[in-house]
């Protein structure tokens, strides 16, 4: 990782012009397989998959065949549907979480950036007691008391993403709000309102998206590690969480009922961490450059 | 002068809290231009040349204080409320300011930027806005400026952006353009294109310019009248032509004799002033300048010398022991 970002801030430098073909292999590797995930994910229902809740129990724990491409599940269920079901799941909950973070986060960070003064003050104390809440314990404790669901585990982790998403939005606007294009805007009459959606917010939605990117990757992790505790989605929905826990009961006999997920989860999350680290290392020598 | 000033910065102190102490950045300064006027500021750096065009255009740091009266145009800016003030920025006092690499949006392309604004204050439609925005990119001297539109300025040279700067200033016709040492952050041979652009785009517009600078020589050929500044307060103000042919104020006489002559010998050590400007947390009872005045007696670390008069009222300077001998105007 160290030495892919040195190439990129070396070549962003030098070469600006040809940023865009100079993102590497291992971008476009990402690129693809984060758009195969979503095209499965997306067109799960309409795939000629078997039901992922149909249970074959003579076909337990089955290997790889024509009927069943990547084998059955300690049920009898199509590990393969699971496999993208469980994409479904893990996506959604991995892609809106760290969206609740991003705009409530984001909007915080900016206007207490912006406006600093005692509001500001406010809400970075807020964010500050937020952080320092045990957030595994927050959760387990949320969840018990509001019940097991897609929607309350987005919930609250996207909460709990409001205070990261913040301070980098505010971190990049208190640097910015002092640049003069700003007193400029100012000095020609721009209202705040301009100021903060035409001047800072493009120049805070990059870094922001970058941390989105990375934001996704720790979510999917977290809900496949409540999952795995069984705190995540409620069964018979499966995510990749769930299926490793399952998986663990047949470690011994079937260890790629574990792996598989594992395995899909890594990629997954591989490939948010790059294609965000690329963005921020884009983003890094251009504001650096200033 | 003409008859009626357009802009009038009357008694204007301004005191900026620092955790050592107050900063008196600008100290009771008066000021007049008329429509069509240049006045340049001229004085080293930290004197308050900046300071003084924040409170102009009544951008100053939230925590400063500011006393005195900003009359423009027959409004008094200071006690103006923000949504009036809003108004006026823009469309009738614009300013372009030292360091075209932070006054122009990083991430938005030089169109989006002149665009917006000329939308916001004239209210022109997208095509108008367009057509208007390439003529004023031409008229400050930018080659293929319809291209120039879609680029971002970390894609322009210094000196364009500087003139990108200057178009956004001038893009709804102020009446009053404040440069604040536009020149600054350029190379020497675009320094005379940015100043000669500046001159002709005033002429043109009859608009009133108050350049602001550390350089004698840039206000020479190019202002009315010459303000020097000194530890946040005026001290000497005169027509240019008066203050190049009589200058009154040992500092006026130091700055001069600091510009590097071109028909000095090689190796000529450059007549520096020596020491560094008081500081500004620590007011000294007499001149500001007597520390470093060759010229300094003992009345002048007692008393604070006032403006006074010289031959004619427009020529005003604030020492007790005036220059009399006339000095040589510079090549």
């Amino acid at each position: 990782m160290a030495t892919l970002e040195l190439d990129l801030a070396e070549e962003a430098v030098s070469q600006p012009a040809r940023k865009g073909r100079r993102l590497g292999m291992l971008f476009w590797a990402a690129i693809v397989w984060m758009i195969f995930v979503f095209a499965v994910a997306i067109f799960a229902t309409v795939l000629p998959i078997a039901d992922p809740a149909a249970m074959d129990m003579l076909e337990r724990r089955a290997p790889f065949s024509a009927a069943h491409w990547l084998g059955t599940d300690g049920l009898g269920r199509d590990e393969l549907s699971r496999l993208i079901y469980g994409a479904r799941i893990s996506l959604l909950v991995g892609l809106c979480a760290p969206m609740i973070g991003l705009t409530v986060g984001g909007a915080l960070g900016l206007l207490s950036g912006y406006f600093r003064g005692r509001a500001g003050t406010f809400v970075v104390g807020a964010m500050d007691v937020l952080l320092a809440f045990p957030p595994l314990i927050l959760v387990l404790a949320v969840i018990a008391f509001v019940g097991q669901s897609i929607l309350n585990l987005t919930l609250i982790l996207g909460v709990l993403g409001i205070p990261a998403f913040m301070r980098v939005a505010r971190a990049t606007t208190l640097t910015l709000s002092r640049r003069e294009f700003v007193i400029a805007a100012e000095a020609l009459g721009a209202s705040h309102a301009r100021i903060l959606l035409r001047e800072l917010l493009p120049n805070v939605i990059l870094p922001l998206f970058a941390f989105f990117l990375l934001g996704v990757a720790v979510t999917i992790v977290v809900e496949g590690s409540l999952s795995f505790l069984g705190l995540g989605v409620p069964p018979p929905i499966s995510s990749w969480g769930s299926m490793i826990g399952e998986g663990r009961e047949s470690l011994d006999i079937a260890p790629r009922l574990a792996f598989m997920p594992a395995i899909a989860m890594f990629l997954t999350v591989l490939s948010f961490n790059l294609v965000g680290d690329t963005l921020r290392a884009l983003t890094d020598p251009r504001q650096g450059a200033l | 002068m003409t008859d009626r000033a357009l802009l009038s910065v009357e008694e204007v102190l301004v005191d900026l809290p620092t955790p050592r102490g107050n900063l008196r950045a600008v100290d009771r300064v008066n000021l007049t231009v008329g429509a069509g006027q240049t006045l340049g500021v001229v004085g080293e750096s930290g004197c308050g040349k900046t300071m003084l065009s924040r409170a102009i255009l009544q951008l100053l740091p939230k925590k400063a204080k500011l006393q005195g009266r900003v009359m423009f145009d027959g409004q008094d800016l200071v006690s103006l409320d923000r949504e009036s003030l809003r108004k006026l920025r823009g469309r009738s006092l614009a300013v372009v300011f030292q360091d075209p690499m932070t006054s122009l949006n990083p991430v938005l392309t030089i169109g989006t930027q002149l665009i917006e604004t000329l939308q916001e204050h004239l209210e022109l439609d997208l095509a108008a806005a367009r057509k208007r925005s390439v003529e004023l990119l031409a008229a400050v001297g930018i080659p293929a400026p319809d291209q120039r539109l879609t680029q971002y300025p970390h894609q322009l040279s210094g000196g364009m952006r500087q003139r990108v700067a200057i178009a956004i200033a001038l893009s709804c016709e102020p009446k009053l353009l404040i440069a604040d040492e536009p020149t600054t952050a350029l190379d020497v041979t675009i320094q005379a294109q940015i100043l000669d652009l500046l001159a002709r785009e005033q002429r043109r517009r009859h608009m009133a310019m108050i350049l602001i600078t550390h350089d004698l020589g840039v206000v020479a050929g190019r202002t009315d009248e010459v303000a020097v500044m000194y530890a946040g307060r005026v001290v000497e103000r005169a027509p240019t032509p008066a203050l190049f042919k009589k200058m009154r104020m040992p500092y006026t006489e130091a700055l001069l004799a600091a510009i590097p002559k071109l028909d000095a010998a090689p190796h000529t050590v450059l007549p520096a002033i020596s020491g560094r400007p008081p500081d500004p947390t620590r007011p000294i009872k007499g001149c500001s300048f007597s520390p470093r005045c060759r010229y300094a007696v003992a009345r002048c670390h007692g008393e604070k010398p006032e403006l006074t008069e010289a031959e004619t009222p427009a020529h005003q300077y604030a020492c007790f022991h005036p220059i009399e001998m006339p000095v040589a105007v510079p090549a």
